[in-house]
């Protein structure tokens, strides 16, 4: 995969984030966005986005840090991505 | 998409059948008592029921939950926070509280759900649980559901629960769990030395009362009565549905906060109806009767010791205990199938245990005592086990 | 003292936090039976007050029918009261076996388990026939017992958008490569009162070789035209691998759930599942409450006709008035309020007014759909609709919200 920046990897997380939880038209989700503690994504669902980010980024993100807390926003999610790519 | 489905359960099933795990259920055509009918006509004396005060078909009973059909109908249709609370699961719980000497008491559906629901409003990742390695499956799900952090000690082995309070101290809270009276063996959870060690320690207590409420200490309050622990265990759950008159439904009582989280978190409780008023009103019929005599609790006491005494002069392998479940001790699968078989055809009902529910090389029959067995009754058994015993080869 | 003060104040503390939310639950007491009519202490202490039940899952208004009733009074002559003892011990009767044959043959499957409640069924069925190897694909507004069920399942877990059917294709396709495939649904999804679109999802998992479970806990006895449940309404009758459901709604409303379906699911289930393994079955007195709910039920549809007409007479009543609701076809009926505030004073107020039904909101519906969930009974008569009807209208006003669009009433009470 070529390299990516910040920016572009927050954009790509935040658009799969919106197809696939996000039936309300009128919700706007931002980087900010706290996704898990305001019920947008049930901790259940968090399953597919991890599977997302695994297969997309070519990762393997521990379980034991796939918490709800680290998956709570799009900047969260994209911080811990990036912990697992310097590696 | 079934079709292979299918072929893959039934190989499976022709597993389960071949390795003899195959659980066939034997139909009952009559009430449950001390003498029942089963589908074939035959009478036999059940010796395998949770009956142990003899409520299951008492007339008091039956009674009570006839008056509340008439006042409160048959179900509630509702979940306890819409409109699914009775005016008669109120006054369950506060009696229930009366008994065991706590706070406050939450109902569940079943046993099942209480310990399945228990832990997860009240523990987190920073706590600990501090498990017997032979409690029950429900609270092993229970455990499984819930966040807190995994420690397991062998089956009333102290030195090993000490050990792991040790290993948990570095969590915020730890919980020892523990039932009451481990249902294979019968054996009563030395619940004196796991309080020293859980002050020592500083952990809370919970104690399953399934098989000990009713049955175990003076008045049959539980193992915290025998170890004289009343209103110090922070959490005891139980069951309406063995001693206490066996239809269903199930209990959580203790500490006061405890119990007002578990009725704002507790997901069996939230998500699932609650036992039906019928059965309330017989729980607390059963909880009166409880409380104005102890005859019951006599009567089964002196019944186990009738039997365990008497079973062990006549040479069987059996280690008496507190509590009213008598392991008799074979040993070998095969012989435990043998002679519970045998034992039917005297009259006698009784099931032969063999693993994984016993360890290898640990088969038994369990035999359950109950104030619903009359001298005779217990006379006839233990002749029935002398007889087959000597014929297997058991007894010299 | 293993419970020292640092403990108790930090559940304190927490409990205090949840009152502070609004989010504490508080019970009403209810003196009388189950009935349109009821008598509540509420809060506790106070005089008992007169009320019409507008949310209880008394559907077809059996939970104190007098057949039902007397049935049961035979059951506790006949039966007695309690087996004391799980089903493979000695807690099985006859009248068990009668009654997963008279679900069989109701619900038009193979086989049936009962549970003791359907928390039980879900909670244990996944575990019981599903491994590592297997997928789960769930509808992302499945009850929780469900959920609880798939937490304590080992094989993968993915869910798909609320009903939406291309994207539950998408996770066929995705999860393509594992051995079973088992697709889970409400059938009528309880907060909502929406049907799923079984009719589509059987085509689906025909087409990709998955198996489909349908927990229809609001729909058993009244859904479909004679009252068999979702699968009848959307024209797949008998093609269901899996059904599960309650006897603790529309069909008595006492206890017990249970697991029907593939006659092999059913076997392995009696083998496997923990919660029937474990814990003592519905008690004698129970069953004959049900099986005299299956005679009610199989000698006509009177009841659930009537609950139709109901609903269709109290959905019109509440839309003529200005009331935005949720979309629907069923007795689920959910007047749309947004703010969490609102629903819960609009219940109070109602209340007051002498009508009973609750106010829901976020985490038990998502933030900002706040609501009052009303469910309608066959017990319940014209004149009952009309003063629950009249009672709206005036606490509608009072929020001066009748007539208003969702976000007017947004604007109205903020969110
Ligand atoms: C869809 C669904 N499934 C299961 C249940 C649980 O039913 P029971 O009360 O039999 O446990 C409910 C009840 O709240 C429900 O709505
Ligand atoms: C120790 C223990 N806990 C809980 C239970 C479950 O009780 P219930 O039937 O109320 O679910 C049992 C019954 O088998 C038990 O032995």
């Amino acid at each position: 995969m070529e390299e990516m920046n910040i920016n572009e990897m927050k954009e790509m997380v935040l658009k799969y984030v919106i197809k696939e939880y996000i039936d309300d038209d009128d919700v706007t989700i931002t980087y900010e966005t706290p996704l898990i503690s305001s019920g947008y994504v049930d901790s259940f669902s968090m399953v597919s986005l991890l599977v997302f980010l695994e297969n997309k980024f070519k990762i393997k993100i521990p379980p034991s840090k796939a918490t709800p807390e680290a998956f709570d926003s799009v900047n969260s999610i994209v911080a811990l991505v990036n912990q697992y790519l310097e590696k | 998409m079934y079709d292979s489905y299918r072929d893959h359960l039934a190989i499976q099933l022709e597993e389960i059948r071949e390795a003899g795990l195959y659980k066939n259920e034997r139909v009952i055509v009559s009430p449950q008592g001390a003498e029942i009918t089963i589908s074939t006509g035959q009478k036999v004396l059940n010796f395998c029921a949770n009956n142990y005060l003899g409520l299951s078909a008492n007339r008091k009973l039956v009674e009570a939950a006839k008056e509340a059909l008439d006042t409160h109908g048959y179900g509630m249709s509702s979940v306890r926070f819409i409109c699914g609370t009775g005016d008669l699961h109120k006054e369950l719980e506060r009696k229930l509280a009366d008994f065991f000497g706590t706070e406050d008491t939450i109902l569940y559906a079943a046993c099942f759900d209480a310990n399945g629901g228990v832990f997860e409003p009240l523990l987190t990742s920073e706590d600990a649980i501090i498990s017997d390695s032979l409690n029950h499956a429900s609270i092993i799900d229970g455990v499984r559901l819930c966040k807190a952090n995994r420690y397991r000690y062998e089956n009333a082995d102290m030195d090993d629960l000490e050990s792991q309070l040790q290993l948990a101290q570095q969590h915020r809270f730890r919980l020892i769990v523990t039932d009451g009276v481990f249902s294979m063996d019968g054996n009563v959870a030395p619940l004196g030395r796991i309080y020293e060690l859980a002050n020592k320690y500083n952990a809370m207590v919970m104690v399953d009362e399934s098989h000990s409420a009713g049955v175990v200490g003076e008045t049959g309050r539980g193992v915290t009565e025998l170890y004289n622990l009343k209103g110090k265990i922070e959490i005891i759950t139980g069951t309406l549905g063995k001693a206490f008159g066996g239809a269903i439904g199930g209990f959580t009582t203790g500490k006061k906060e405890i119990i007002e989280m578990l009725r704002q978190r507790s997901r069996p409780y939230l998500f699932s109806n609650s036992i039906p008023p019928l059965v309330a009103a017989a729980g607390i019929k059963m909880v009166e009767m409880m409380t104005e005599t102890n005859e019951l609790q006599d009567k089964l006491h002196h019944n186990t010791k009738y039997f365990m005494e008497r079973m062990l002069k006549a040479g069987f392998d059996i280690k008496p205990t507190q509590s009213a479940i008598c392991a008799v001790m074979l040993y070998d699968a095969k012989l435990s199938q043998e002679m519970a078989v045998r034992l039917l055809k005297e009259g006698i009902y009784v099931i032969g245990f063999y693993y994984p529910v016993v360890p290898k090389d640990k088969a038994r029959i369990r035999v359950q005592l109950s104030a619903a067995h009359e001298t005779e009754h217990l006379d006839k058994a233990i002749a029935a086990f002398t007889k087959v015993g000597k014929e297997l080869g058991v007894l010299k | 003292m293993s419970f020292p003060e640092s403990i108790r104040s930090i559940y304190q503390a927490q409990l205090a936090d949840i009152q502070h939310a609004g989010i504490f639950k508080e019970e009403r007491f209810i003196h009388s039976a189950q009935s349109a009519d009821i008598e509540v202490e509420f809060p506790s202490g106070s005089e008992l007050k007169k009320v019409i039940n507008m949310c209880a899952n008394n559907y077809l208004g059996l939970s104190s029918h007098p057949d039902v009733i007397k049935a049961a009074h035979e059951g506790l002559e006949t039966r007695g009261y309690g087996m004391s003892s799980v089903r493979f011990i000695c807690g099985t009767q006859d009248i068990h076996r009668e009654l997963e044959n008279r679900v069989t043959e109701f619900l038009g499957t193979e086989d049936t388990i009962l549970f003791p409640s359907c928390m039980d069924a879900n909670a244990g069925v996944f575990e019981a026939i599903l491994t590592s190897e297997d997928v789960m694909i769930s509808d992302r507004l499945v009850h929780a017992s469900i959920i609880d069920g798939m937490r304590l399942c080992s094989a993968q877990h993915d869910t798909f958008k609320h009903s939406s059917m291309e994207h539950l294709e998408e996770k066929l396709l995705l999860h393509a490569d594992k051995r079973l495939k088992l697709v889970i649904t409400d059938g009528v999804f309880s907060m909502d009162g929406d049907t799923a679109r079984l009719d589509r999802m059987v085509e689906l998992c025909e087409k990709y070789g998955a198996m489909l479970l349908v927990d229809d806990s609001h729909a058993t006895g009244f859904i479909g035209k004679t009252g068999r449940g979702t699968h009848e309404y959307c024209g797949v009758f008998g093609k269901i691998d899996i059904i599960t459901t309650t006897f603790g709604k529309a069909l008595g409303g006492a206890s017990g759930g249970c697991v029907s379906g593939r006659r092999e699911i059913v076997e392995m289930c009696r083998q496997k599942a923990r919660p029937y393994l474990f814990s003592n079955t519905i008690a004698p007195v129970i069953v004959s409450g049900v099986l005299k709910v299956f005679d009610i039920l199989s000698a006509n549809t009177e009841r659930r006709d009537k609950l139709e007409k109901n609903a269709a007479y109290w959905r019109k009543g509440l839309t003529e008035a200005g009331f935005v609701l949720r979309e629907g076809n069923t007795p689920i009926v959910p007047v749309m309020l947004f703010n969490a505030k609102l629903s819960q004073d609009f219940s109070k107020d109602l209340y007051r007014e002498g009508i009973y039904a609750i106010g829901f909101f976020f985490p038990v519906v998502p933030n900002g759909q706040a609501r009052i969930r009303t469910q309608i009974s066959a017990g319940h008569e014209i004149h009952h609709l009309d003063r629950a009807l009249d009672a709206f209208i005036r606490v509608g006003k009072k929020y001066g919200i009748l007539g208003l669009t969702k976000d007017q009433i947004i604007e109205k009470h903020g969110l």
